[in-house]
């Protein structure tokens, strides 16, 4: 019994630095704020596209009728280059992707969707961060997955990859599709 | 004579006082480029000062919304100071980060279900602690009051009191 009491603190100080190690490797994201929640109100102006009219709006409307992914974007992120090839990808599988162009400059955000492609159904330009902020956005790139009533069910920060399609979205997503069947 | 130092020296005071009044004038810009917020009253100030204090920036945890310069936390200072303009309580302030960021944004959270652990956790180990503490102090004491007063058997009585008796004698001798 005594010697057990000895090693008492020794057994702490392991298990005090077992459990900070797990804190290093742990995901530092925060689960947003809004799951379960409209996505936010919003009317702004929508990057054109070849042919598109100029100064189109674009509001939360556009997210209601079918379940869609909104990618948080700048063209001034380094990570959203690195995602921006799976984002074709998906879009190519009829994945319906919204952009929103975060704190950006329109030219360059419409030279970065010439120059390595648009996944896009249609970008949204919010340029002061406003409806990043109802969002809850902390940097980008973020994705949030919506469903066709227009309520968001979950946020992913940082890059999409296969990876974090195959184990959090693809599976959220099914769940979405069969509640929409019943 | 000594009027005239007076006045040199009235001079002197009065050209310092310039000076420093145009060197004041010339740094007037330099401040307003660290911060730029006109506030209505005082009290207001202190209110944008304790709530950009208390709130926690959302991309860097180490740090409030008024310490960091990161760009969310520059505009999340803008939105505070609108809506101290706009006449929204603190309270309200503080809603409007939360419903948007979540329990995470408050260095001080709030006492509720799933935060309770974090509040009382401090006081229920402290008392684990004392309680630990009196009950070494208690059994210690407890050891050291039976080592100096062992109880004798009728044998070391009768010992002692020889002991004694003898030692007694050859006192007296």
């Amino acid at each position: 019994m005594k010697r057990v009491l000895l090693l008492l603190p020794l057994i702490l100080v392991i298990g005090l630095g077992a459990l900070f190690f797990r804190g290093l490797s742990l995901d530092d994201s925060v689960p947003s704020a809004l799951i379960s929640k409209p996505f936010p109100a919003f009317e702004l102006p929508a990057l054109n596209k070849a042919g598109d009219e100029e100064g189109q709006k674009v509001t939360e409307q556009v997210l209601k009728g079918q379940i869609s992914l909104v990618n948080v974007w700048g063209s001034w992120c380094p990570t959203c280059y690195v995602e921006h090839p799976y984002l074709i990808e998906l879009a190519r599988q009829g994945v319906v992707i919204f952009g929103m162009n975060y704190k950006d400059d329109e030219i360059k955000a419409q030279q970065w969707l010439d120059r390595l492609g648009d996944p896009y159904r249609t970008t949204f330009i919010d340029k002061k961060g406003r409806l990043g902020i109802d969002l809850g956005v902390r940097g980008a790139p973020e994705t949030f997955l919506v469903d066709a009533n227009g309520l968001i069910r979950y946020k992913h920060e940082g890059d999409l990859n296969e990876r974090v399609w195959r184990n959090t979205f693809a599976p959220l997503i099914a769940e979405l599709k069969q509640e929409m069947g019943q | 004579m000594m009027g005239r130092i007076f006045s040199f020296g009235l001079a002197f005071f009065l050209a310092s006082v310039l000076v420093l009044s145009l060197l004041l004038s010339l740094a007037q810009p330099l401040r307003a480029s660290i911060d730029i917020w006109q506030f209505q009253n005082p009290e207001q100030q202190q209110r944008y000062y304790s709530l950009t204090r208390e709130l926690r920036c959302p991309k860097c945890d180490g740090q409030s919304i008024g310490d960091s310069n990161a760009p969310i936390a520059n505009d999340l200072r803008g939105v505070i100071y609108e809506q101290l303009q706009s006449g929204m309580n603190d309270r309200q302030i503080v809603d409007f980060m939360v419903d948007r960021y979540g329990e995470f944004v408050l260095y001080r959270p709030r006492m509720e279900g799933k935060t309770l652990w974090l509040w009382l956790g401090p006081i229920l180990f402290a008392l684990i602690g004392f309680g630990a503490l009196a009950a070494i102090i208690i059994r210690s004491r407890k050891r050291s009051v039976s080592v100096s007063a062992p109880e004798l058997d009728e044998q070391e009585r009768e010992r002692l009191n020889r002991l004694l008796a003898g030692e007694h004698k050859r006192g007296e001798e």
